[in-house]
């Protein structure tokens, strides 16, 4: 036996199924019409294989992965929200997730009703909010909008509330997830500032992320899921490299580039048709990336003009380009034809997940023949996490002193 | 009963039932008062048809009365089992997010309906007055009645709930067997009408027919048939409870057994 004394959570060879019914059935005859075929009519997704670890009190606890590695599946396991098929999940202490913010916010309700239901939801009652209130509302700098009803608040508003009761919430076990930092520049700031006050003042904390700046900067140990499994845990140094390694390791292998998650690519086409978007191929390494974008005539069309876009992890703009700007002359296609097209871009992405969409129109940009929105993914990994939009390699000479 | 009424628990019912009753009357200019008002007017409305047009129920002492405190219970009832099946699947993004007790949805959508059902039944005591029925010392055993219908009724909704998640053609057919409960269960007609002495005792099995019946017996007027009064005596008058209890735990059994995939199955 282990000490179990200062063990804030304990969990021991957890398994997770999923059934995805290929079509659902939520209907009565739906269910019998599959007894009667024997058809199944799903496919079970193993997302967890057998996680053991344990979390000590006032530890700083990370769980990184990528998308889809099944860190979200483990957080409402330990969370309580799901029940694991095989295994143990012990909580020791009272556990409150943040999953999303403003969890059963009602826009009918005002804001001080809604802070109230939000901590019975967390498992305040009255008198323990009404303890912390005065505070929550300072911290969100909403003093006068708190007897408004929620749906006339702006959203930056909801989104400050919200953050203000997830902070001032005393609990023993916080867990938290990645999407508390998401907003402008300054809020995350005050999310960076929160998880600094909470290591300091040893709380047991859980971060989920895949932000291996954050990992290295508060966690006191970490673990990596990968596809269901621990791949990696111990220092958030080791952990931090071996998730860097996985990028690197599928970089140096052909098939480096992910497709965007649970999107129909169909529904991410549109325009005119007279064109197609192929899939562009990507390759990155520390210098540049390079874009590979194919195109298809399907009609004859006149000279087209042929681009890209990269969005950033929030969605935002990161940078474009197409022939008409870059001033690169095409000749008219004939149905049928293909064209290539390869752009040549230095790496200055900071670390994060970006997709690349790729679209086709005519000279005037009016006429579009085809637009594939977040056609191809791809994850960059640098050495520190920046906050930044870019991380390009910056040089430094001409240190000098003067007297 | 500790395990499941400690204080967070306490706090996030009052907060729901609070929420519930808040968002209700959203709105309108009354507010408040409808959930005594509208009750008030249908009322008027049923003592006026069945007093002065339909000449039903004659023989019996208060029929207006007799007939509106029948018609609260079902309505409670059908309130409490209705809004009870969707109670899951509407707050599924409580349920996806956090770890709240599930029984607890279904629980403090059932105080809603309990709520409305004290309100409900303090204007059927203004009928009572106004219809000159004199207290009854049964008045009391009233309380118990209500108690059974409770857990009937929270048996039913637990169920109900549950399946729901699954399937979603459940509040469609439950609609179906309510209507069809209504007409089986003595509440416009009294019990007396039936004839036929086999099928009064068949009516008398349902729990539901024989709460109202009691209720009334209790409350109203002893001339009301009760389950007992049917049987006479032998075991068969223990039936209806036994089908409450049997209800409540197989409903409670299948919640709890189900409720641990709730959150990946909405």
């Amino acid at each position: 036996m282990k000490k179990t004394t200062n063990i804030a959570i304990s969990v021991q060879d957890v398994h997770k199924t999923f059934k995805l019914p290929h079509e659902k059935n939520s209907s009565i005859k739906g269910a019998l019409l599959n007894i009667h075929r024997r058809n199944k009519g799903y496919e079970r997704q193993h997302v967890l294989k057998g996680i053991s670890f344990d979390i000590k009190k006032g530890e700083f606890f990370g769980i990184v992965g990528r998308n889809g590695s099944g860190k979200s599946t483990l957080l409402k396991l330990l969370a309580g929200i799901y029940t694991p098929d095989s295994g143990a999940v012990r909580v020791k202490g009272k556990l409150t997730p943040f999953i999303e913010l403003g969890v059963g916010f009602n826009p009918e309700l005002t804001g001080r009703e809604n802070v109230f239901l939000n901590g019975a939801l967390l498992g305040f009652n009255r008198k323990e909010m009404t303890a912390m209130y005065k505070d929550i509302v300072a911290f969100a700098e909403l003093e006068r909008f708190m007897d408004q009803k929620l749906k006339n608040y702006s959203s930056g508003m909801q989104v400050r509330l919200a953050f203000s009761i997830a902070i001032r919430v005393q609990s023993d076990i916080l867990v938290l997830d990645e999407v508390l930092a998401v907003g402008d520049a300054a809020f995350q700031k005050k999310c960076y500032d929160y998880f600094m006050l909470l290591k300091k003042n040893k709380r047991t904390v859980i971060l989920v992320t895949h932000d291996m700046g954050a990992v290295r900067q508060y966690c006191d140990r970490a673990i990596m899921i990968n596809s269901g499994e621990m791949v990696a845990q111990g220092k958030p140094e080791r952990v931090a490299q071996r998730y860097q390694k996985l990028f690197t390791d599928e970089l140096s292998s052909e098939e480096k580039t992910t497709k965007p998650q649970n999107k129909k690519t169909t529904k991410n086409h549109w325009g005119n048709g007279r064109m197609m978007c192929l899939t562009p191929k990507l390759k990155l390494d520390k210098t540049k990336l390079v874009i590979t974008s194919r195109f298809k005539a399907k009609v004859d069309v006149p000279p087209p003009v042929m681009g890209f876009t990269i969005f950033g992890p929030a969605g935002v703009n990161i940078l474009e380009g197409n022939t008409l700007r870059s001033h690169f002359k095409t000749r008219a296609l004939k149905a049928g034809e293909e064209v290539e097209l390869v752009w040549h871009i230095p790496n200055i992405f900071a670390m994060g997940s970006y997709t690349v969409s790729v679209a086709c129109c005519d000279q005037s940009t009016t006429e579009f023949y085809d637009w594939f929105n977040e056609a191809v993914g791809f994850d960059v990994m640098k050495e520190h996490f920046t906050s930044g939009i870019v991380d390009p390699a910056l040089k430094i000479d001409n240190y000098v002193v003067k007297e | 009963m500790k395990r499941f009424l400690t204080k967070q628990n306490r706090a996030l019912l009052s907060e729901l039932v609070r929420t519930d009753f808040k968002l209700r009357y959203q709105g309108s200019a009354l507010g408040y008062a409808w959930s005594l008002l509208r009750p008030l007017l249908i009322f008027v409305i049923l003592y006026i048809v069945f007093v002065n047009f339909l000449k039903l129920g004659e023989d019996v002492p208060h029929f207006p009365v007799y007939l509106l405190l029948g018609i609260v219970i079902w309505n409670f009832f059908n309130e409490m089992t209705v809004q009870s099946t969707t109670s899951i699947v509407g707050r599924g993004d409580l349920i996806r997010k956090i770890s709240i007790p599930r029984w607890m949805v279904v629980f403090s959508s059932s105080l809603s309906a309990l709520i409305n059902l004290g309100l409900n039944l303090i204007v059927v005591a203004v009928f009572m007055v106004f219809n000159n029925v004199g207290v009854l010392s049964t008045l009391p055993f009233i309380l118990l009645i209500l108690l059974e219908v409770y857990v009937f009724s929270l048996g039913i909704s637990l169920f109900l709930a549950a399946l729901f998640v699954k399937f979603r053609d459940v509040s469609y057919i439950w609609e179906v067997v309510l209507q069809a409960g209504f007409y089986l269960t003595p509440i416009l007609y009294p019990l007396t009408m039936i004839t036929n002495a086999t099928l009064q005792k068949l009516i008398m099995l349902n729990p539901m027919a024989q709460v109202i019946q009691d209720a009334r017996h209790v409350a109203i007027t002893h001339a009301s048939p009760t389950v007992y009064g049917v049987f006479q005596g032998g075991f068969y008058k223990f039936i209806p409870f036994v089908i409450v209890v049997a209800v409540f735990i197989g409903g409670l059994m299948y919640f709890k057994k189900e409720s641990k995939y709730f959150a990946e199955n909405i």
